[in-house]
């Protein structure tokens, strides 16, 4: 992949609202779907029981199957810091997520997977959580750049933390290749460390 | 200007300022376990690269193993396969690993500190959300997802924004059978599930700096459930004590300059922090979660409050953790019967949680219709907890008495509940499905208040049984 392809600058699809606040990530996985030595099936499994227990979720409805902007409430991804539920829910489609706030493991684990999380407020979350509802087929705007939503003729402020946003709009949140060119500098700041060079 | 132990170990260990604007941070300890890795050391392959410290890092075998019959293969070939795994990559890598053999198996952050490689002044991270654990040395610890294990790996660093900083104060005393646990989930009660979002949290205060360090572990593991990024303890004479003798702690001479050094990072005096939270600590009486979240938790004398009396936002949740726990508002907590007790994990698994367990359990016999389970954190703490015969006082008062791992906290192995079966536990999570049944419904309180539950039947204020 060239640098281009991983610059995250907007992402535009049809919305999923996903309602309910401190969705944790044994919701968005549960556990049993994480003996599991590889991501490939995760897809599968996203929200598994929340399906099972309410087949109005969603994630059962036809309408939204092929969405891409998933719509959520407030501390979403709480919980376990499971690689698994961003994997889960990037695995059955999801590019994008917009939110009241989000649980920060999963926040960074998303940016990790080029997802990017916008926070808004939880009126425009409302709003848009209810006009997805309405027109499921309808696309919107996720403009990480801009920091707003666009759907229809609305736009919504939603907000991405500016390391976050460079990372993610740049093209850089594959995060090895940066990590690596420090080089020697790694090297260099252990040995300074009393615990590394020896008491 | 006074500095922070933040301030401190985040300078020592910046390896440099990223273009994002995020600070390429070194990690001095690297903790790894068979659930959340096998998919890291498969990128580390594609990448074709090595582990970048293989001295820093170190594993362990906890979530998925069999707390019952440990015989290999095991009887699920989904855990055997995970642990074949977990044998292959650390050998490839040139890894050293804790397995049953070793004698050091454990769960990840009780053997962290128990072998002395938690250490104050450090970084460290591990591919679970607990990792805050760690903390209570005064240590800087993140929980990581796997494409940051993959990083650490093969870096040794992490790109990571540096959290504000909130002190959080527990002021005066506790009263007798009021615990560590009873105090952590007192905060998340009062800060919320995400008040801690952005935030390390520093624990401090009268409370805190009397506590043992197995206490401190017990309260820093449950950081992450008020939504901090990493929670920790400013070292001090007890941190040094703890950590001597360790066995991957410095020897002899090197332990006294190390324990200057130690000292030296913890929070100077007239350090400023981005907030300030108190508690009473006197206040405090053995706490139980009603809910679907920590946060969702009354004192064992209150009743279970009504959605009305939540801020509007959070309504719908209590309405939601109502009709799943299967409580009416305003019913008292105490008297909710239990089918199973389990005494363990990572935050409750220590020997000082089972000799306070066994303070109980010496009182009195599990009730006949209540499983009741008896999990310690690591082989160690089980060989302690046998050298003292807390087993046999376990098992006379009729609990199970167990093999270490993470066992009924995640329900990943064997240990479930089944169906709708309501649930004692020490453990640090009651969402939905967590302990491995959709719908078990779990009730988070002390060990000791979980002894005096499975005893009792039911939750039961466990100052009435120590009386
Ligand atoms: S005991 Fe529970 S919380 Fe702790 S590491 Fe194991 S599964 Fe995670």
């Amino acid at each position: 992949m060239s640098a281009a392809d991983f610059k995250r600058r907007q992402v535009s699809g049809r919305g999923i609202p996903v309602t309910g606040n401190d969705i944790d990530t044994d919701r968005i996985i549960p556990a049993r779907f994480l003996k599991a030595v590889t991501f490939e099936s995760m897809g599968e499994h996203a929200f598994e029981d929340a399906k099972k227990q309410n087949p109005e979720h969603p994630f059962n409805q036809k309408a939204y199957q092929g969405a891409s902007v998933l719509v959520v409430g407030q501390n979403f991804g709480c919980g376990s810091s499971r690689e698994h539920a961003p994997q889960a829910l990037m695995r059955w489609g999801i590019r994008a997520i917009v939110g009241g706030s989000f649980g920060e493991i999963f926040f960074g684990n998303c940016v990790m997977l080029g997802i990017p999380c916008l926070r808004a407020s939880q009126e425009d979350i409302e709003w848009l959580q209810k006009a997805v509802a309405k027109s499921p087929q309808q696309p919107m705007t996720v403009d990480v750049e801009k920091q707003e939503v666009r759907f229809g003729d609305r736009v919504i402020k939603a907000t991405v933390p500016e390391g976050a946003r460079n990372q993610l709009v740049g093209g850089t949140w594959d995060s090895t290749a940066v990590l690596l060119e420090a080089g020697a500098a790694i090297e260099a700041t252990a040995r300074k460390l009393p615990y590394v060079k020896g008491y | 200007m006074a500095r922070t132990l933040l301030d401190k170990v985040w300078e020592a260990h910046t390896v440099r300022i990223l273009p994002s604007g995020q600070t390429q941070l070194l990690i001095g300890l690297h903790l790894i376990h068979e659930v959340t890795t096998p998919q890291a050391f498969q990128m580390l392959k594609e990448l074709k690269l090595k582990v970048r410290m293989p001295e820093r890092t170190f594993g362990t075998l906890d979530h998925i193993i069999p707390t019952a019959d440990q015989t290999r293969p095991y009887a699920d070939p989904e855990a055997e396969e995970m642990a074949q795994h977990m044998y292959r990559n650390m050998k490839e890598f040139g890894l050293p690993l804790f397995d049953m053999a070793s004698g050091k198996q454990g769960i990840v952050h009780v053997i962290g500190p128990e072998l002395g490689l938690s250490q104050p002044g450090m970084t460290i991270a591990c591919g679970d959300s607990h990792t805050s654990t760690h903390g209570a040395v005064g240590a800087i610890a993140f929980g990581i997802g796997t494409t940051q294990v993959r990083d650490v790996l093969a870096t040794q660093c992490l790109a990571m924004a540096k959290p504000k900083l909130r002190q959080v104060r527990v002021e005066g005393a506790l009263a007798k059978g009021v615990y560590a646990k009873d105090v952590i989930l007192a905060i998340i009660n009062q800060l919320g599930v995400k008040g801690g979002v952005g935030y390390a949290y520093e624990y401090a205060g009268p409370v805190i700096e009397r506590m043992t360090m197995e206490e401190r572990l017990t309260i820093c593991n449950m950081s992450i459930e008020g939504g901090a990024r990493c929670g920790y303890v400013n070292p001090d004479a007890a941190t040094v004590e703890y950590l001597r003798g360790r066995p991957y702690a410095p020897k002899d001479t090197a332990f006294d300059r190390a324990a200057a050094w130690w000292k030296s990072v913890a929070t100077e005096p007239d350090a400023k922090f981005d907030d300030v939270a108190r508690l009473d600590g006197a206040a405090i009486e053995p706490v139980v979660t009603w809910g679907i979240n920590p946060g969702m938790s009354v004192g064992v004398s209150q009743k279970i409050p009504a959605p009305e009396s939540a801020p509007e936002p959070e309504r719908p949740t209590y309405r939601e953790a109502l009709a799943h726990m299967g409580f009416q508002a305003g019913q008292p907590i105490k008297g909710a019967k239990i089918d199973v007790a389990f005494v363990g994990s990572c935050t409750n698994g220590r020997l000082s949680d089972l000799r306070a367990a066994a303070e109980v359990a010496k009182r009195g016999k599990v009730a006949k219709h209540v499983r009741a389970l008896i999990v310690p954190g690591s082989q160690q703490v089980a060989k302690a907890a046998e050298a003292e015969g807390l087993d046999q006082i376990f098992q006379a008062a009729g609990f199970q008495w167990r093999k270490a791992g993470c066992s009924m906290c995640l329900g990943m192995n064997d240990d479930k509940l089944q169906g709708r079966e309501m649930s004692a536990s020490s453990s640090n999570r009651n969402f939905i499905g967590r302990q491995g049944s959709p719908t078990g419904r779990t009730l988070l309180m002390s060990p000791a208040m979980v002894v005096a539950a499975a005893i009792t039947g039911a939750v039961t204020d466990v100052r009435e049984i120590l009386k």
